[in-house]
């Protein structure tokens, strides 16, 4: 297409009214513009309207192809809608008022030629598309997750006895466990592990019996401290923030671990004294 | 025709890069052919893709003319997959249980981005029935119905039928009252169906001696609802209906009802 459009370039006298603009003119389906065009350019009428209207007045230009030749074809030099319309663009500021005032009545063609408006209209599509799959994508993120909050109150500290109390393994994914003497803090009080096995994320088990936490997929054991012992978890089961709420209760946030073997058991909000 | 231009350096590093990749055997088999701007290659793009060489060789001047078919088969096929896709994307956040049908249509709206996803679905839903009638009375004034395209107009009729089920099923599923009631006065219709429905004609007269072989909880309606009543079964069973069952039926359809067009000579010319 390219070429055929090359090929039918009219032939214009050199105006130097607007040498930055492309050579070039609009072209409509009924070939009598070319012809309009043709007239104006013999006869050294001011080609003001023509190239204000087209934005591209002739500029120095080799002599192409005979005008019959425009007869039926769709499009001249449109072959690039784009650079077209860059350079419409790009043409001096004066040329542009011109556009819409200076547009000759008699002038039929179309505002917009074939391949511009192709040109529009995949832009258009694609961007459309763009953002139908990108809102498509966002649709997969809900903004309201319905799961359980990672900071909640477990009652206070006088319902617990000494050991593990499983009531929140369910609900939360915890133990909280109340010891007389923590290996890390050397204190009495409380601590809650969170019930996921370091090794691969199974929940494990609490064998009152054996006073230990046994994970039932690889067979992975935890003393009661956390700290592994058995199996292949490769580290102590992780701790969750436990303080106390300002109504006395204990408050246990999941948002904040702690892993011993990064020494973060000695972190003061790892362990409720009581 | 333009010859191609060159926009890239004729050597260098990426140059070199770009031809030992366009040269590999995985490069090969994904771009099989040359870009098509030749008889041949563009031949084989037509050929060598399945989308493409979907599509026939020629049509009639008619065929394209807006005027003739007013598009509409088409637009029903392209509400069909604006339907499925918005379909699949609902179906990630709905349940179709009593606890969450509800809840999941309201959160849909309320906390999922895009929440105009629903209204998608079911605008187009109602879009696709009127598009689907006037295809069909676009292909009826037409005369497009006549030998030797008969057969291809039963197919339409059935997924006509087809249609119009999954519009019925997809109607249940928000669980509000209207759904609720509206599929309740809907399948209340099989109750009548004869001898089948248990309030249908000629159904009284079959029964073993005292016992009724087509009673409330065995008839046509019971087979639609899963139950005696709009409840958990009757969600279930139009749900899996409405995503798995109805959609498989009308896409095979769908397939022969395309070929069947191309079989019979392409789309109908004017009389």
């Amino acid at each position: 297409m390219a070429d055929d459009n090359k090929a039918i370039e009219p032939s214009a006298p050199p105006t130097g009214a607007n040498p930055a603009a492309t050579p070039n003119t609009r072209q409509v389906p009924g070939g009598d513009e070319p012809a309009t065009a043709a007239a104006a350019a013999a006869t050294g009428v001011s080609t003001a309207p023509v190239a204000g209207h087209a934005a591209k007045p002739p500029a120095p230009k080799p002599p192409a192809a005979p005008l019959p030749d425009l007869a039926g074809k769709t499009t001249t030099a449109a072959s690039a809608g784009g650079a077209q319309a860059r350079a419409a663009a790009a043409t001096p500021a004066a040329a542009k008022p011109a556009v819409a005032a200076g547009r000759d009545p008699d002038d039929s063609s179309p505002l917009l030629n074939r391949r511009a408006w192709l040109g529009l209209a995949w832009g258009a599509f694609s961007a459309a598309s763009a953002a139908a799959l990108a809102a498509t994508g966002r649709f997969m993120f809900p903004n309201v997750l319905n799961e359980p909050p990672q900071q909640f109150k477990v009652g206070f500290p006088s319902e617990y006895g000494m050991g593990v109390d499983e009531r929140f393994k369910d609900k939360y994914g915890i133990w909280i466990v109340r010891t007389p003497d923590d290996l890390e803090q050397h204190a009495s009080g409380f601590y809650v592990l969170i019930s996921v096995c370091t090794h691969l994320g199974c929940t494990p088990n609490y064998l009152s019996a054996e006073s230990k936490f046994k994970c039932p997929c690889h067979g992975s054991g935890f003393r009661l401290t956390g700290v592994n012992f058995e199996g292949p978890a490769p580290r102590p089961l992780e701790r969750a923030r436990v303080v106390l709420a300002d109504d006395g209760q204990i408050l246990v946030d999941k948002g904040k671990h702690y892993q011993r073997e990064l020494g973060q058991w000695i972190d003061p909000e790892s362990f409720l004294k009581a | 025709m333009a010859e191609a231009k060159t926009i890239a350096p004729k050597e260098g590093p990426l140059v070199r890069f770009w031809e030992w990749l366009t040269e590999t055997q995985a490069w090969k088999s994904v771009f099989r052919h040359d870009r098509p701007n030749t008889d041949r290659t563009r031949v084989l793009v037509m050929l060598s893709n399945v989308f493409l060489h979907l599509h026939p060789v020629r049509i009639r001047k008619s065929g394209v003319k807006l005027r003739y078919t007013w598009c509409m088969g088409g637009l029903s096929f392209f509400l069909f997959l604006v339907l499925t896709f918005t379909g699949l994307l609902l179906m990630f956040y709905y349940r179709p249980t009593l606890e969450y049908a509800y809840t999941d249509i309201v959160g849909l709206r309320e906390h999922v981005p895009l929440g105009i996803m629903r209204e998608m679905h079911r605008w187009g839903a109602h879009a696709m029935v009127i598009t689907v009638w006037l295809h069909m009375f676009r292909v009826f004034m037409t005369g497009s119905y006549k030998p030797p395209r008969e057969f291809n107009w039963s197919v339409g009729v059935i997924m006509l039928v087809l249609t119009l089920l999954l519009s019925f099923t997809g109607y249940l599923l928000p669980w509000d009252q209207l759904a609720i009631w509206a599929i309740t006065v809907g399948s209340n219709m099989a109750r009548a169906t004869p001898f089948l429905g248990h309030e249908g004609p000629g159904a009284q007269l079959l029964r073993l001696g005292d016992v009724p072989l087509i009673h409330s909880a065995d008839d046509a309606r019971f087979a639609l609802l899963g139950g005696t009543f709009v409840g958990e079964g009757a969600l279930l069973r139009f749900y899996v209906l409405h995503c798995v069952g109805l959609p498989l039926g009308i896409g095979v359809l769908m397939a022969v009802h395309f070929w069947r067009v191309r079989k019979d000579g392409g789309i109908s010319g004017p009389l």
